[in-house]
């Protein structure tokens, strides 16, 4: 056994410092402040460095948004400054302050208007400075190219020499003015996201990629069905494998090597027996599932006018929607690195929430909260709620039980099956239009998780018998419920579940992509009933300039052919064309995005071909509208492609679309053309635009395929064979 | 434990491995320090893990070390460096055909070893040449533009050295 002798020996190790970025010591993450960095001073924002560049310090994060390229500049636009002298750190528990977890499209909206504000705040100061330094009325100087200087000509100051390398001292001024509009020189300009060329180059340290000296490196083995128990493990299954330690805490079980090879190895041979578990509804079962229950009490989401179901209408319409469960499928599984030590941690995480996973870990895990730093390194995207926090829980658990610091990456598997899931939605719509075909009554019933207080179980503390909160959260899943349209009387109801079949997480626009689908599409049904041209029956009676300029931007670029739905000459040799459309107020306050989109489908194979899409958005003010149509775009593929293809599969005890054939994402042959329009409003306040593209798409594709063969899905994803079965039932 | 002789970014490189199936992923990441090319997969599904080998892509996730032996590798590091990036990294980059990142390296690669083969592809012959590499963050659409700038860079880089 002696090859196993470095493992037992604990954790000798050096710490060097100076690697990576060169601000700070991040990835030689040590020793930590009691103390977050306080939300009220402009010093935890912000810093002057001696040579007269800015440390941004933001506790949002940027997983491949272009976060840092737009508050750079938001910054930089205060600050009188080159964008390239403004740099970033992000997420890192003891440099940055807490601003939330990065979701639900805050990035911009919460994290980078409060480093605005803290810039805005910085001018003001560093104007006085100047101005007791040049004797002259500070109304009198200026602040361009990192110095302040007279308005007219004479000798200024740098902000190097006046806090260069000091702190501000300040506290933060929420009337300090911000630059406006009319002088905006670098917000609504596109200067390169500073991460892109080292991406491409392979320079880019993600966290899958962090090295630390001493370093284990640690694969988990979960178990063979979601709640089953473990019975035995034969160690002698793994003996030819060199320096492995297999660990167990009770029902979790995981290897360390100091080779990654021999921990993938040992993982995958490791002869484990576990208990049986059956308990899910599996795939079949799930619309009943949801229908069942047990439910919180019923909550009123929407009530405008009279009681919908006793308005007395010409004509009623209805349909039932189901989305599936889907995985945040990112394209590189969840890794953390943990060095557990002297009763506190260092974890470097891709996690969105920094600060959280912080408190969580150290609660769980019995650590010095005081002594527990989290540092966030770029990981594959995330989307949501991935693995990313649960992958931080083994590595901490690993670290903590054989001394030394272990790096975690989960194999494909463990991602596609224990990443929580997106949630199932399910929605029965009731639709009434009146004799000249206008909707004048409106039910929308869902089913949706309920949100249950404190943070999610992670399976390293269910499966080690740890104390841990039991919290159920996918984010507003009850947004967008009801149409953005002149419709008198409206009911939204929601019956929120106590229990999911999979551990669910929030996924990007949670909630909204399933309600639009529901929503847009019923009121696709309905001006097909009351035989309109689709954009023209959603505009009566629509009087929001936004948007009805967003609605008629996408349908002067689409090129919309203006007649009512299915498409009379659909027939084009073996396919049938159709074009749909959709609209939505994303949470119904924030940005207008309109989507109109062309479609071919092949009624002998099912197979649709998405061809064209047209998207006006308008987030209000836009800081950098490269990055911005870059999100839009993604929103855009992704969910298509979550429509198209996405669906877990899980059987009575487990997840089993474990890899890319079981659980297929769009491939290029599938990538339809794109264009975006982006409706600038520089005097409005900026909205976030992470998410609010992807609402509309599932409703705008389902639109298209009922105007190219008159037929409505309403089950996700929209796969070949499900269209080829349904299009043969009605046929 | 044996050893395995190629070349490596335009050295010679030699890599020790316990087992001879051990992925040159593994070998690349772990005993060379080689980040450019990225595990997402171990199944050849994905093409994170894309490198070159004679100039050909491969998924080295499912390479094993021992076939490389006497072999060229070149992974994205050997292509250019942020100062002074290769001709489809550059349009990468100008296209900021990236969001995550992850999947960037074997787009460029696999973009390499297309061009290699076709130095003019037309946008249907892309997203084929494509279709075994995921990417998640829906960047398809400015991958595709970049390939076809990059086609376009490369181009002119050869004519220039004519």
């Amino acid at each position: 056994m002696k090859r196993r002798n470095f493992l037992k020996a604990g954790g000798a190790l050096v710490v060097s410092f100076g690697v990576g970025d060169g601000l700070l010591t991040r990835l030689a993450a040590q020793g930590t402040a009691a103390a977050t960095l306080p939300l009220t001073d402009v010093d935890s924002f912000l810093a002057v460095q001696a040579d007269g560049s800015v440390l941004i310090r933001s506790g949002k994060i940027d997983c491949g948004t272009g976060h840092r390229i737009a508050v750079a500049q938001m910054v930089a636009e205060e600050l009188g400054l080159s964008v390239t002298r403004v740099k970033m750190i992000d997420g890192d528990t003891q440099e940055t302050p807490d601003q939330g977890s990065t979701g639900g499209s805050t990035g911009l909206t919460r994290g980078g208007m409060e480093i605005r504000q803290a810039a805005a705040t910085a001018r003001v100061a560093l104007l006085q400075m100047a101005s007791a330094r040049l004797n002259k009325p500070a109304a009198e100087l200026m602040l361009a190219n990192g110095k302040v200087s007279p308005r007219g000509a004479g000798v200024g100051v740098s902000i190097a020499e006046l806090v260069g390398a000091k702190k501000f001292g300040l506290k933060m001024d929420m009337n300090a003015p911000l630059r406006p509009a009319g002088e905006h020189v670098i917000i609504g300009m596109s200067p390169l996201r500073p991460d892109v060329p080292a991406k491409a180059t392979g320079a880019h340290t993600y966290v899958q990629d962090h090295v630390v000296p001493g370093m284990l490196h640690g694969r988990v083995i979960r178990p063979a069905s979601i709640r089953a128990k473990l019975v035995s493990v034969d160690e002698a299954s793994i003996a030819s494998i060199p320096d492995v330690r297999v660990v167990r805490v009770q029902n979790f079980l995981g290897v360390v090597a100091r080779d990654e090879w021999a921990a993938v190895r040992a993982a995958r041979e490791l002869k484990v027996v576990w208990s049986e578990w059956q308990g899910l509804p599996g795939n079949a079962g799930l619309e009943a599932y949801v229908r069942k229950g047990p439910f919180d009490k019923d909550q009123q989401v929407l009530a405008r006018g009279g009681e919908p179901s006793l308005i007395v209408t010409a004509k009623q319409l209805s349909g039932t929607f189901l989305w599936p469960n889907q995985g945040h499928a990112s394209m590189g599984p969840s890794c953390a690195v943990a060095d557990v030590r002297n009763g506190g941690a260092t974890v470097w995480s891709s996690t969105q929430g920094p600060h959280a996973l912080r408190q969580n870990l150290a609660r769980v895990f019995g650590l010095d909260v005081a002594k527990t730093r989290v540092v966030f390194l770029d990981g594959a995207g995330s989307y949501g709620g991935n693995g990313n926090d649960d992958v931080a829980a083994d590595a901490v658990l690993l670290s903590k039980t054989v001394g030394a610091p272990v790096r975690v990456q989960w194999m494909r598997h463990d991602e596609h099956g224990w990443d929580p899931k997106g949630p199932q939605q399910l929605l029965d719509v009731r639709a009434g239009l009146d004799a000249a075909g206008n909707l004048i009554a409106w039910e929308t019933e869902m089913w949706v998780p309920a949100n249950k207080p404190g943070q999610r179980a992670m399976p390293a503390s269910e499966h080690a018998g740890l104390a841990t909160d039991e919290g159920q959260n996918a984010g507003l899943m009850t947004q967008n419920g009801e149409p953005p349209y002149a419709v008198p009387n409206v009911r939204v109801t929601a019956h929120p579940a106590q229990t999911t079949p999979l551990r669910i997480s929030n996924l990007r626009a949670p909630g909204k992509i399933a309600n639009v689908f529901a929503v847009e599409a019923m009121v696709d049904q309905a001006a097909a009933a009351a035989g309109a041209d689709p954009i023209a029956y959603r505009t009566r009676g629509l009087t929001d300039a936004r948007a009805l300029a967003v609605i008629n931007r996408a349908k002067q670029m689409f090129g919309w052919d203006s007649r009512p739905s299915p498409n009379p000459r659909a027939e084009a040799g073996a396919v049938r064309l159709g074009r749909g459309f959709a609209y939505m107020r994303y949470k119904q306050s924030e940005n207008y995005v309109a989507i109109a989109m062309g479609v071919a489908v092949n009624p002998a194979t099912g197979k649709i071909q998405v061809r064209r899409v047209s998207c006006a958005h308008d987030c209000g003010m836009v800081v950098n509208p490269n990055a911005l149509r870059n999100q839009i775009e993604g929103c855009i593929v992704q969910t298509l492609s979550r429509a198209l293809f996405e669906e877990v599969k899980f059987d009575a005890s487990k997840v089993t679309s474990v890899d890319w054939v079981s659980y297929p994402i769009l491939t290029f042959p599938d990538v339809p053309e794109v264009e975006v329009a982006l409706l600038n409003h520089p005097n409005e306040p900026l909205m976030g635009a992470g998410e609010a593209a992807a609402a509309p798409v599932a409703a705008a594709l389902a639109n298209a395929v009922f105007d190219a063969t008159g037929m409505l899905l309403k089950t996700v994803p929209f796969t070949a064979d499900r269209v080829k079965v349904a299009l043969a039932a009605k046929a | 434990m044996a050893s395995y002789r190629f070349q490596l970014n335009g050295k010679a490189a030699v890599a020790d491995s316990w087992d001879p199936a051990q992925p040159l992923l593994y070998v690349l990441r772990n005993a060379m320090g080689l980040h450019g090319p990225k595990f997402g997969c171990g199944l050849a599904q994905c093409g994170a893990c894309t490198v070159l080998v004679d100039g050909k892509a491969v998924r080295s996730c499912v390479t094993p070390v021992n076939s490389i032996e006497g072999k060229t590798v070149t992974t994205l590091e050997g292509l250019g460096s942020p100062e002074t990036p290769d001709p489809v990294q550059a349009a990468f980059i100008a296209e900021q055909a990236a969001q995550c990142g992850y999947c960037t390296n074997g787009m460029i690669l696999q973009t390499k070893s297309l061009l290699a083969q076709n130095a003019f592809p037309s946008i249907d012959q892309v997203k084929q040449g494509l279709a075994g590499n995921l990417c998640r963050c829906g960047t398809h659409t400015r991958i595709l533009s970049a390939v076809m700038l990059a086609a376009r860079l490369q181009a002119s880089v050869k004519g220039g050295a004519r």
